[in-house]
């Protein structure tokens, strides 16, 4: 049977974490069709049929799509359900979500982050911030799944040639409303889509360190900016930086913790990155244990000298 | 109002779990268990609404072995009014628990329902949104603000790239994100008014709920080790490692 992934889009863009979801979904079926909702996502739904590998694309535009709440989008899911073996989404705010609620209206259990699949029916997934590997199987007649991104390679944007289909949206009862939204705004790499990630911790001691130190470096680098629970808790940066079992999951080629101890919530949102260096002043720092290449040394010195090295 | 809370008893999150040597689970035999940290943000919440007048009653629910009767003395220490445990000794998953939370729901008819986003041992971020599904009412996940007034609930989330605002109809779902309150710390005095706090025990059974697991765990593994790294003298040697050895930059 066919597998569904719903695109994650904000009407005007397809976003890089849907390709990794197709991904998985070619890995359980080799028939994906894609699921656009919004409103007024011509654009989104236009960049989905370029998706290499994909059958058909559904589009499905309401103005009580427009915002991705949770109850429109899981009763138009829903709608088109019928058919499906299995219904991914990225594992992305949205896609969490979201799921759980098309997963409950269907009796079925969700297995969420799932970073392998083993088969059409088991699947792997992190559990206890990633300190345990689990190998679950689903007797569910469909898998609802919630695709860990960095556990899959993305597909190709472009090469693909699915036909749009455009689908009338289901009636969803307006229990819920968009306010309003305050998005962090950066010319910078995405977080979790970026080859380097510059990260910064508790060890700067302040907001301005931060800018003064970790921001130039990641110019340097082309890359982006990241930060520990503890630096966020200390409002050195906006929460979106975060990375950890709470915060966002990166796997980058190159990920540099500045001042950051390593504590098992951050090490379970990045230990799957390729190169890991670390700069810290305490030797016995539990980040040196997963570190490719350990400095250790005084932040406020060693940080500047990098950026002028990397010139 | 009334406020429902549901909590989970879990693994201490400073433990540092060990998989079994069988690969059948993870060793939480002799281990720190306390409260999810979700949830105890979720308590605080509740009892700030009613600490501001919003909320008449805040009750404690979880399911669960005997122990978790623990779990809820602390909710009712840090201010809870009364505690339920579905007592069980099965495997519980999501889906049952969200039918377990749904029929106390309606039992209790709570116009609010908080629960943390995650539990930090299976790490599933299901819950509340299979609550909510379940009841078909609106939900708020990942919350860092609420505001309750005029039988709505304005709550702030957190998403990727910022946040966002949404209103709801009450009764709804709200699930806790780490930065919503920094939960009291429980003083002796509380914790010894606790103990005399009603705490009611049922059986799944008593609530007509299918509670069968749907997932079934072939194997725990640990996760892949990394090689060890090499510690480096000296900022110009780092660069040179990059450069050169790893060749990232």
């Amino acid at each position: 049977m066919a597998a569904l992934v719903i695109a994650e889009h904000d009407n005007q863009s397809l976003k890089a974490a849907t390709l990794n979801a197709v991904a998985a979904a070619l890995q359980c079926s080799p028939e994906v069709d894609i699921l656009v909702a919004g409103s007024g996502a011509d654009v989104a739904a236009g960049a989905a049929v370029q998706i290499a590998g994909v059958r058909k694309v559904i589009q499905i535009d309401a103005p009580a799509l427009a915002d991705q709440l949770a109850e429109p989008l899981a009763a138009q899911i829903l709608s088109i359900a019928n058919g499906y073996s299995h219904i991914l989404a990225p594992a992305t705010a949205n896609g969490k979500n979201v799921m759980p609620r098309v997963a409950a209206k269907l009796d079925v259990a969700q297995l969420s982050d799932v970073t392998k699949v083993v088969s059409a029916d088991t699947f792997e997934r992190p559990i206890y911030a990633g300190n345990a590997i689990a190998t679950v199987q689903s007797a569910d007649p469909v898998k609802v799944i919630t695709v860990r991104t960095t556990g899959f390679d993305p597909v190709a944007a472009t090469g693909g040639s699915a036909a749009v289909e455009k689908q009338a949206a289901a009636d969803s009862a307006g229990k819920s409303a968009f306010v309003g939204r305050e998005l962090t705004k950066s010319d910078r790499p995405e977080l979790t889509a970026a080859k380097i990630i510059v990260s910064g911790g508790r060890g700067l001691g302040s907001g301005e360190k931060y800018q003064e130190l970790v921001v130039p470096l990641a110019d340097k680098l082309g890359a982006a900016l990241g930060a520990s629970r503890a630096a966020v808790d200390a409002g050195y940066v906006p929460n979106d930086y975060q990375v950890g079992q709470t915060g966002k999951i990166v796997a980058p080629q190159l990920y540099v913790a500045v001042g950051i101890s390593g504590a098992i919530q951050h090490l379970a949102g990045m230990k799957d990155s390729k190169v890991i260096v670390a700069i810290n002043k305490d030797p016995e720092a539990p980040i040196f244990s997963v570190a490719d290449y350990g400095l250790v040394a005084d932040l406020f010195t060693s940080v500047p000298e990098l950026t002028k090295a990397l010139s | 109002m009334k406020i429902l809370v549901a909590v989970k008893r879990v693994v201490d999150y400073n433990v540092k779990v060990r998989v079994k040597s069988d690969n059948s689970g993870v060793d939480i035999a002799n281990v720190k268990m306390s409260m999810n940290p979700f949830d105890e943000i979720a308590v605080e919440e509740a009892v700030r609404l009613k600490e501001a007048g919003v909320a008449t009653e805040v009750v404690v629910v979880t399911a669960g072995v005997t122990q978790c009767q623990e779990t809820l003395r602390t909710a009712l220490a840090i201010g809870a009014d009364r505690a339920i445990l579905v007592e069980t000794d099965a495997d519980l998953q999501p889906l049952a628990v969200a039918k377990i939370l749904k029929a106390l729901s309606e039992k209790e008819a709570a116009q609010i329902i908080i629960l943390g986003k995650q539990a930090i041992d299976d790490d599933s971020n299901q819950t509340g949104q299979m609550l909510a599904s379940l009841l078909d009412i609106p939900q708020a996940t990942f919350a860092s603000k609420v505001v309750v007034a005029d039988g709505k609930a304005t709550v702030t989330r957190e998403v990727d790239g910022g946040l966002e605002t949404i209103a709801l109809t009450l009764p709804a779902v709200i699930t806790t994100d780490l930065r919503l309150n920094e939960p009291r710390y429980v003083t002796l005095p509380n914790i010894m008014k606790a103990k005399k706090k009603p705490l009611d025990i049922i059986k799944p059974e008593e609530l007509g709920v299918d509670i069968a697991p749907r997932l079934k765990t072939l194997k725990v593994e640990e996760p892949p080790k990394r090689t060890a790294g090499v510690m480096v003298a000296d900022v110009a040697a780092l660069v040179e490692k990059l450069k050169n050895e790893a060749k990232v930059i």
